[in-house]
């Protein structure tokens, strides 16, 4: 591309630029390497070396005993089965939601939509949110990490965009062969939104998955946390009650146990990694388009 | 009377004349309405009952009394707050993290699309974007133990090198004079990378004969940079330092949260952890929400009042 690179000055630029550009890189990947290559060394070794990639000495200690107590697991588990119902009921709430608010002509559309975009720029705040979920009993349930975040109105918004964009003949004809709104939705409109639905499945499931505020706020039993929580808990509070011992260990691994915690709540990110790459640009490209 | 009587008769014959292609209307759409209903239902429940449920930062309220019996006291907690030194302790350090963030990130992600931009190297480029983008992805909790790894005196790898190089460890984590490098650091860490994404989309966007252009007229690597690349990205980093400002406020709830400690609380109290400290763990409902909706007032005003002046600088604002 062009003749940049001739002066020399733009060889030296390159350089640098380059260098630069990977000491970035390594700054963001080395972090990661040393928690996993910690989760799998010995303690002692943890405590000599301040610094390594790779353990010395390697053994799964770690993983044995987090994978060996009930709480680990149970919060794995919880926040595993919190990431796929929040996704269902989120995306099912936004499409449902986006779909009607995409048709012009449909009496009370304004209103509903600037309601909406009103609670972008103003809300409740913390407490009178608190409060309202508390009033409705979901204090120590799991649907509390649901139902007060269940729609991002920005996500509705882009959602409602898409749809509006959608060709239209496919709706009009099936209209004149006797379906009904609801059945071009379901039949039509959602079939056709494919991409976006990949999208916004992604967008939500993340955020689920990630979620540590609303645990915090609503989850006073440490038999429900979500494995942010416990892990926030391991980290700075360090009083996590394990329950039963391995009979396999004298006593629990404590520094590469945290390490093997962080790469576990990691690992589901990583492996959607590719997809969350693609879909993610997609999306704050889509967001960045006004309308 | 009569007049009345018949701007009556008018007003409901009008009524009765719409109303019937009103509901004509509404019955052709009702499955679209029967759609909305769980979406309008989590809007009244979660977002607008809180809303009222704001009139709580004028009652004195008491969860045995309930909203209804609680009494009200009118701007007392208003009152109380702006009196309170907590209130100038924690504007200072909502103001300073913000203006720290504004200096230091916001052009951290305009500087690195522009590097990546000048890569000819596809692959290398793409290679850098994947690695640099990984840590948008993780939660808080997981950086913030990152962050607990490296940084600890016992036995971080920061802390290995700093005592090699001065003699004597830093106590990152609970040093006050080392929260605000460390949140700011936090934030470059985590967002940099994703931030270059919406800058390099803006950046695909200029033409190559820009760039022909500014060569036959004799125009350096830099000056291209400066006169075409930088250009390009105006309207975007106006749209995204009016968003920055209006959540100018909003410093990040979860990651003060999480690095915040007994020791460091003087300078890491912001609005939003100081309205959870009192609200949620001591329980003092009616004031927590009191400085809960001061803050988000005074962010309707910021994010309002930066859209106005971009729209006065000749910029598309963001209403």
């Amino acid at each position: 591309m062009h003749k940049m690179h001739n002066t020399p000055a733009g060889r030296v630029f390159d350089v640098f630029n380059h260098i630069l550009l990977i000491v970035m890189g390594l700054v963001t990947l080395v972090p990661f390497l040393y928690v996993i290559a910690g989760s799998f060394a010995t303690e002692a070794e943890i405590a000599s070396r301040p610094f390594f990639l790779i353990p010395e000495t390697i053994t799964l200690d770690a993983y044995r005993y987090i994978f060996s107590t009930t709480t680990f697991i149970r919060s794995i588990g919880i926040s595993i089965f919190v990431t796929i119902l929040g996704t269902i009921v989120s995306l099912l709430l936004t499409l449902t939601m986006a779909y009607p608010l995409s048709r012009h002509n449909l009496l009370g559309r304004g209103i509903i939509l600037n309601l909406v975009v009103f609670t972008m720029v103003f809300n409740g705040g913390m407490i009178p949110t608190y409060m309202v979920v508390r009033n409705l009993g979901l204090i120590d349930s799991l649907w509390a990490l649901i139902l007060p975040v269940a729609i991002n109105p920005f996500y509705l918004i882009i959602v409602k965009s898409f749809f509006q964009n959608l060709p239209t003949e496919l709706e009009e004809a099936a209209k004149i062969d006797g379906c009904s709104d609801m059945g071009v939705f379901w039949k039509i409109v959602i079939p056709l939104s494919k991409p976006v639905i990949a999208t916004f499945t992604l967008f939500y499931a993340v955020f689920y998955w990630n979620d540590f505020f609303n645990a915090l706020l609503y989850i006073s039993d440490s038999a429900k946390w979500p494995v942010q929580l416990l892990l926030q808990q391991l980290m700075m509070v360090a009083n996590v009650d394990f329950g039963e011992m391995d009979t396999m260990l004298s006593e629990p691994p404590e520094e590469s146990l945290k390490l093997a915690v962080v790469v576990v709540a990691t690992l589901p990110i990583l492996v959607f990694y590719p997809f969350l790459q693609k879909h993610f640009a997609k999306g704050i490209l889509l967001g960045s388009v006004k309308g | 009377m009569t007049q009345l009587s018949i701007r009556k008769n008018k007003k409901s014959k009008n009524q009765s004349g719409s109303r019937l292609t009103k509901t004509q209307i509404f019955i052709r759409d009702k499955w679209l309405y029967v759609l909305l209903i769980p979406g309008i239902l989590y809007f009244a429940l979660f977002k607008y009952l809180p809303m009222w449920g704001v009139l709580m930062a004028f009652q004195d309220y008491s969860p045995f009394l309930g909203f209804w019996e609680s009494d009200w006291v009118g701007f007392d907690h208003f009152q109380y707050f702006f009196q309170n030194p907590d209130f100038f302790r924690l504007l200072r350090n909502t103001l300073i993290l913000a203006f720290y963030d504004i200096i230091f990130f916001f052009p951290a992600p305009i500087i690195v699309a522009l590097l990546l931009n000048e890569v000819r190297m596809q692959l290398f480029k793409r290679t850098i974007q994947t690695l640099v983008y990984v840590p948008h992805f993780m939660s808080w909790v997981i950086i913030a133990s990152i962050s607990y790894v490296f940084l600890t005196t016992s036995g971080g790898a920061v802390n290995a090198v700093v005592e090699y190089f001065t003699g004597e460890k830093i106590s990152f984590l609970s040093s006050p004079d080392w929260f605000r490098p460390m949140i700011i650091g936090q934030v470059i860490w985590k967002e940099t990378g994703w931030g270059t994404v919406i800058f390099l989309a803006a950046l695909a966007s200029v033409s190559a004969e820009q760039y022909e252009a500014a060569i036959i007229d004799g125009a350096g690597r830099f000056r291209r940079m400066w006169h075409v690349t930088l250009p390009a990205l105006r309207s975007t980093i106006v749209i995204l330092l009016i968003l920055r400002l209006g959540n100018f406020l909003d410093q990040g709830f979860q990651q003060i949260y999480l690095m915040t400690n007994s020791l460091n609380r003087s300078v890491a109290d912001v609005f939003d952890t100081y309205v959870y400290f009192v609200g949620i763990t001591q329980g003092a409902f009616s004031y927590s929400t009191a400085v809960g909706l001061f803050k988000a007032v005074v962010g309707i005003i910021l994010i309002y009042g930066a859209d106005y002046v971009a729209k006065k600088m000749g910029q598309t604002g963001l209403f």
